[in-house]
């Protein structure tokens, strides 16, 4: 009872506030002249810390850094979704029905899928960033929707292929019962299969309401499953962790996967936790000289002096390249229709200093190469931040689900 | 290997235990509540906060003091319940006079402040606390291995119910208590002070959130929403074993985190929702809970 109320709390307030931004009837050719980016993601829950505030000041470090010399102003705003896909909706109608041009983020699988629909219906433009479901370029593709850092088909390929190649051919799954555990699950499975694993069961735990996960690795002991593959993320895996380490389960032999880490998680876990796991992520500030380089200039503009992570330094390439597309085909074109902007987003290269150089595929998926970590031990970290080791690189080519794989409806191969 | 409804017999052993350690926890957090509901006649919503706000001075304490866990299970809850004090003098005591619904907004109200303060300073995503050295390690039961720390939880919850127990029900202090909140006009007349009655109640609620903070630290991320995940279900407890009854929330909190326990492995997916059917059970059938007084 209480948490939805103190939720729809929260999201008016917030809804409130990311609405009293936008201007009301104030000059209407400035108005006509501003680009609106619109960055929705969990301002107050669980994955704050993964997009949040920091999210929204990579988009606005981003229109900054692109200038408003070009033209046209941009302007970027945020609110919170809270996690919950009615009030993303309402969020989203709102914003577009009110001039907001693009909306950016959104995390959480159910909301991202939610808000996929309202863009495509008011043919707007939308780019997701922090929502991991593959669906989103495939049979839920939309031609007004791009998918730019990661998803669960990306993540699967990585730490569930260098899993099973180490020898863990049978599988346990801890899910979290909705759109994005399931997706997870899914497409980890069929890499376990299709390296001759198999799955020995599994369990679907409600979430959010389960910080308790004591019984579910038990059950996942029980069925002597070589790993265990925690389809979760944020709070949920750091306690899966955390539970899995008190009650003996890694010194028995049994292998953890967290198939969705952030390098926030890391943080929170210590490393004393989680050294040794493996995790998948397209950006890593210390990979080299040109992510030091940026990861060094934004960081001291970030809440509690986080390093960006592959969710926000996400938020960064998307606005650049969503920007360069608007200065390529006029303001005026890219207010009447989101998927000219999107075309020629697809036809121009991204490059920024996140990312290095990446394509953006028809079907909406950004193509970056993917890489395999390592948690370091507290002996080999130097310091706050510095977490994972390199261990394997997939090339942009290889990381993605094939174009022919995904089912999208609009794509002709 | 013998079988129970298709599970074999040690694993449902296992999950009796864990539901039984989980119970520990829901005890603790709605004997606070019960208490203070009890004596005080509010609906302490700020519960979770507080519980949160333990687990968090703890880490605060090993971080910038450099004290252990050991100091934090005594200091922690003593510094939330001075907060907590000072919230009951300041605001919550004023309300006394007004409808329940008075106190439950205020008290949500300053949970949902306190969570947001947490949040804005130190993010959503939890801080490390690791379980104390004399406490790590697992005994290896045969049908599970055991961690030390839960059996260690198991243990300080029984002899905290149970002290709180015997505090009200057997001591002069416990009895003053119980008769204020039948007649407060008539006990004040034989020359007790009420008012500070109330306010040391209700500190004393607040710490025991904070004890269970404390307790939980090691084994859950500490994070802002920690308190909030729990205390719905802690409010079922509540409701449950009847409001203000100790006895009442002491015993169901153990129970329903047996029936929960259950569940996770008959139905996981219903996990989250056995307790408020059965809240809603009890309701039908009694309605002032198992063990309240109608």
């Amino acid at each position: 009872m209480s948490r939805i109320d103190r939720r729809a709390l929260l999201g008016a307030t917030a809804g409130a506030a990311a609405l009293g931004v936008l201007p009301g009837r104030r000059a209407r050719a400035q108005a006509a002249n501003t680009i609106r980016i619109g960055v929705m993601n969990d301002q107050s829950g669980p994955y704050r810390d993964i997009g949040g505030p920091n999210g929204v000041m990579m988009a606005q470090i981003a229109a900054q850094e692109f200038g408003n010399g070009r033209g046209f102003n941009i302007e970027v705003i945020g609110a919170d979704h809270q996690n919950r896909p009615d009030v993303g909706v309402n969020i989203a109608r709102q914003w577009y029905d009110q001039g907001v041009d693009m909306i950016l983020d959104v995390p959480t699988s159910s909301v991202g899928l939610a808000v996929n629909s309202v863009a495509r219906e008011k043919n707007k433009v939308y780019i997701n960033v922090g929502a991991a479901t593959a669906d989103l370029t495939g049979p839920q593709c939309s031609p007004n929707t791009a998918h730019w850092v990661y998803d669960t088909y990306m993540l699967a390929k990585s730490t569930g292929g260098a899993m099973v190649r180490a020898g863990g051919d049978s599988w346990f799954f801890i899910t979290a019962d909705y759109a994005f555990g399931h997706a997870l699950e899914r497409d980890t499975t069929a890499f376990v299969r299709a390296n001759g694993g198999r799955v020995a069961g599994g369990v679907r735990y409600p979430f959010p309401a389960t910080s308790d996960f004591s019984s579910f690795l038990v059950q996942a002991q029980a069925s002597r499953a070589k790993v265990i593959g925690f389809a979760n993320a944020g709070a949920d895996t750091i306690n899966c962790i955390k539970q899995a380490a008190e009650f003996g389960i890694t010194r028995r032999g049994t292998k953890l996967a967290a198939l969705l880490m952030f390098i926030a998680d890391v943080h929170a876990l210590g490393l004393e936790s989680a050294q040794g796991l493996v995790m998948t992520e397209s950006f890593y500030w210390d990979l080299d000289d040109r992510t030091r380089a940026f990861s060094r200039r934004v960081q001291p503009r970030l809440n509690n002096r986080a390093m960006p992570n592959m969710v926000t330094a996400g938020n960064y390439s998307a606005t650049l390249h969503y920007l360069k597309a608007v200065a390529d085909i006029g303001v005026a074109a890219s207010k009447v229709s989101g998927i000219e902007v999107m075309n020629r987003m697809k036809g121009l290269p991204v490059e920024d200093e996140a990312f290095g150089r990446g394509t953006l595929r028809q079907d909406g998926r950004m193509m970056v190469p993917s890489y395999l970590f390592e948690v370091k031990s507290p002996a080999e970290s130097r310091g706050p931040w510095d977490y994972l080791k390199l261990l394997q690189t997939t090339a942009a080519d290889e990381a993605w689900r094939p174009l022919s794989e995904g089912g999208c409806p609009f794509v002709r191969t | 290997m013998d079988d129970i409804f298709g599970i074999p017999a040690p694993l449902l052993f296992g999950q009796l235990l864990l539901g039984l350690i989980n119970g520990a926890f829901y005890a603790l957090l709605s004997l606070g509540l019960a208490v203070i509901f009890g004596m005080l006649n509010v609906i302490n919503f700020a519960h979770g906060a507080q519980f949160m706000m333990g687990a968090f001075v703890a880490w605060m304490l090993l971080e910038y003091a450099g004290l252990n866990y050991w100091w934090a299970l005594i200091l922690a809850p003593l510094l939330v319940g001075v907060f907590g004090v000072i919230l009951e003098r300041t605001m919550i005591a004023r309300l006394y006079k007004l409808d329940h619904l008075y106190g439950l907004l205020l008290t949500f109200g300053l949970g949902l402040i306190i969570e947001g303060i947490f949040r804005n300073q130190y993010g959503s995503s939890g801080l490390p606390y690791r379980i104390p050295p004399q406490l790590s390690g697992a005994w290896d039961l045969g049908f599970m291995y055991m961690p030390v720390y839960r059996g260690w939880v198991v243990a300080v919850a029984v002899v905290m119910c149970i002290g709180t127990w015997l505090v009200i029900e057997k001591t002069k202090i416990g009895s003053y208590l119980r008769a204020s909140t039948e007649n407060a006009a008539l006990v004040q007349a034989f020359g007790i002070n009420v008012p500070r009655l109330m306010t040391l109640t209700y500190g004393a609620g607040v710490a025991l959130a904070a004890f269970a903070g404390v307790l939980a630290a090691p084994i859950y991320s500490v994070n802002p929403q920690m308190g909030s995940n729990l205390i719905i279900i802690v409010f079922a407890v509540v409701v449950i074993g009847g409001m203000g009854s100790i006895l009442g929330s002491v015993i169901t909190g153990f129970g329903l985190g047996i029936i929960e326990g259950l569940t996770k492995v008959f139905y996981p997916e219903a996990s989250a929702t056995v307790i408020f059917v059965v809240m809603a059970i009890v309701l039908l059938a009694r309605p002032a809970g198992l063990f309240g007084r109608a």
